[in-house]
C-alpha cells in the first residue's frame, strides 16, 4: 500500500475502451492477425470486482538495475554499445490523473535492431552487454524514468520489404486488470513510422502520435545521454457517487 | 462553448509482437541475471488456503495451430472470494495467495501451465454471486489488443447456471468455450482465436 498514498481505495468501473482508437483485431496489412483475430463480436461487460481490481508491485521487486538497460546486461565494468538514451515519463489515467505504483516492463532490440531471442534470425550482430529489459514502477506523480540505448531499426518478414521503426515495447500494469495494456513508443523525427505496417494498424494519426515520444532537450545530460519523453495513459475510472449500494440501500 | 471534459485518450494499443518474453518471462527467453525470477511465475506457496488445482491448455489459431509465441496472464480471488488488491473492500485476501500469474506457451508444443488454487464466488455488481471464475489476459504477436476472456469450471455447474455474466451470452452454444474440463484436480482449457469453437471474449 507505501506506494499508493493518500489515495481512497479505487472501487469504480473503467470507462469504457475506445476501440475505434485502438487497432482493431482484424488488420491484413499485418498478415499475422488474419488468422489471430476473434471474428465474433465480443460481449461486452461493465466491470465488476474481478475487473476492477487489480495486484500491487511493490517497489521491493525491482533490482538496482532493472531501469538501466545499459548495464543490467552487461559484464563488470563494460556497457551496451549505441546511443545513449533516458526515456522518462508519465503513467496517467483517461482523467489526467497520475498512475501511482503501475509497473512498468520494457524490452526492445539493440542498438544494430537485433533481438536477443532464440528465434530471432536477423543477420546483425548480438551485443554481448545488452539484454534487451527492463522495468520500474512509477513514484506518487505517476513519473518514471529509464536508462537504455536506443534500438535499431530492423526487417521482418511480413511483405517483401517491411521493417520495423525503432521501438520499445511496453507493458503497462496500472491499478485493475482490465487496464492492462501492452504498446509501443516510437522516436520524434523517424520517417519508417509512416511505412509500418504494425503502425498503420492505428487507424487514426492522432493515436500514432500519441505514441511517438518527443526529443526532450531540456533534460538531455549533457556530454552523457539525449532524453525522450514518453507518457502513457491508461483507461480512468467512473467516479463511484451514486454507486456501490445494493438496491433498497 | 462548452467546458472541457479534460479527458486524455488511452494510449492505444500494439501487439506485444514475437518477442514479448524478452521483456516479460526474460528468464523463460534464456536472459538469465537480470531479473532473480519471472513475475508471476509462482501464485502460491506451502501456506497457501484452498484446493490446489492446475491449468493447462493452449491458444489456438485459426487453422487449429497452437500459437507458441503467445503469453497468458491470469487473475483471480482466493479460496474466499477475495482479490488482493487495494480495490477489495470486503475483507483481506489471503496474504499467501498473489491471485495473479503469468504464463508464457511452451516454444515447441504451445502449452501453458498455472499452479494455482480454486477461487471462490465474488459478487456481480448487484450482488448476486458469480460463479468461481478467473480472468484471462491473452497477448501475442499478431494480437492488436489483448484478448480478454474468463475461465469457469466444469465441475461448478450449479453455480455456472446461475452466472449473470454466462447469462449474458446470447448464443448458448457458445458458453462451453469459457468452461474448462476437469479431472481430478487438472483443469483443461484450450482457447480458440476463431473459428466454430471461437472463445467468448469480453469488451470490459
Ligand atoms: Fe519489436
Amino acid at each position: 500500500m507505501s506506494d499508493r498514498p493518500n489515495r481512497k481505495p479505487e472501487t469504480g468501473a473503467f470507462f469504457a475502451r475506445d476501440r475505434v482508437w485502438h487497432p482493431p483485431g482484424l488488420t491484413p496489412g499485418y498478415k499475422t492477425s488474419v488468422l489471430r483475430s476473434p471474428q465474433k463480436a465480443l460481449l461486452s461487460l461493465d466491470g465488476t470486482l474481478s475487473e476492477i481490481t487489480g495486484p500491487v508491485f511493490g517497489h521491493s521487486i525491482l533490482g538496482e538495475r532493472d531501469n538501466d538497460l545499459i548495464h543490467n546486461f552487461a559484464k563488470p565494468g563494460e556497457s551496451a554499445i549505441g546511443e545513449r538514451i533516458i526515456v522518462h515519463g508519465r503513467v496517467l489515467d483517461e482523467r489526467a490523473r497520475p498512475v501511482p505504483g503501475a509497473l512498468l516492463e520494457f524490452w526492445q532490440a539493440n542498438a544494430g535492431g537485433r533481438y536477443r531471442h532464440k528465434k530471432e534470425s536477423y543477420l546483425a550482430p548480438l551485443d554481448p552487454n545488452f539484454g534487451g529489459c527492463g522495468r520500474t514502477i512509477t513514484d506518487q506523480d505517476g513519473c518514471y524514468a529509464f536508462r537504455t540505448v536506443k534500438p535499431g531499426p530492423y526487417p521482418w518478414p511480413n511483405g517483401v520489404n517491411d521493417w520495423r521503426p525503432a521501438h520499445i515495447h511496453f507493458s503497462v500494469f496500472g491499478h485493475g486488470f482490465a487496464q492492462r495494456l501492452i504498446t509501443q513508443m516510437y522516436f520524434e523525427g523517424d520517417p519508417m513510422i509512416w511505412k509500418c505496417p504494425i503502425v498503420q494498424t492505428i487507424p487514426d494519426r492522432a493515436a500514432v502520435e500519441q505514441l511517438v515520444a518527443a526529443l526532450d532537450w531540456g533534460n538531455t545530460i549533457p556530454m552523457d545521454a539525449r532524453a525522450y519523453k514518453f507518457d502513457i495513459v491508461l483507461r480512468g475510472r467512473r467516479s463511484t457517487l451514486f454507486e456501490n449500494r445494493m438496491e433498497g440501500n | 462553448m462548452v467546458q472541457s471534459l479534460g479527458y486524455l485518450k488511452e494510449s492505444p494499443s500494439q501487439t506485444a509482437g514475437p518477442y514479448v518474453h524478452i521483456g516479460l518471462t526474460p528468464n523463460h527467453a534464456d536472459i538469465r541475471g537480470v531479473y532473480d525470477t519471472d513475475l508471476g511465475a509462482v501464485m502460491v506457496n506451502d501456506k497457501t488456503l484452498g484446493r490446489r488445482i492446475t491449468i493447462t491448455g493452449r491458444v489456438l489459431d485459426g487453422t487449429g495451430t497452437p500459437l507458441k509465441d503467445a503469453l497468458l496472464e491470469i487473475w483471480q480471488a482466493d479460496a474466499a472470494g477475495l482479490y488482493n488488491s487495494p480495490s477489495e473492500l470486503r475483507g483481506s485476501a489471503d496474504p499467501n495467495f498473489t491471485g495473479w500469474g503469468r504464463c508464457a506457451t511452451d516454444g515447441v508444443t504451445g502449452e501453458y501451465r498455472f499452479d494455482t488454487i480454486k477461487p471462490g464466488r465474488v459478487p456481480f455488481r448487484d450482488g448476486r454471486p458469480m460463479a468461481p471464475h478467473i480472468s484471462v489476459w491473452i497477448v501475442a504477436r499478431g494480437i492488436n489488443l489483448g484478448l480478454n476472456t474468463r475461465l469457469y469450471f466444469a465441475d461448478e455447474e450449479a453455480a455456472n447456471a446461475e452466472d449473470p455474466v454466462l447469462a449474458r451470452i446470447e448464443h448458448r452454444v457458445r458458453v462451453p468455450t469459457l468452461i474448462a474440463a476437469g479431472e481430478g484436480d487438472h483443469y483443461r482449457f484450450d482457447i480458440h482465436l476463431q473459428g466454430e469453437r471461437e472463445t467468448v471474449f469480453f469488451d470490459i
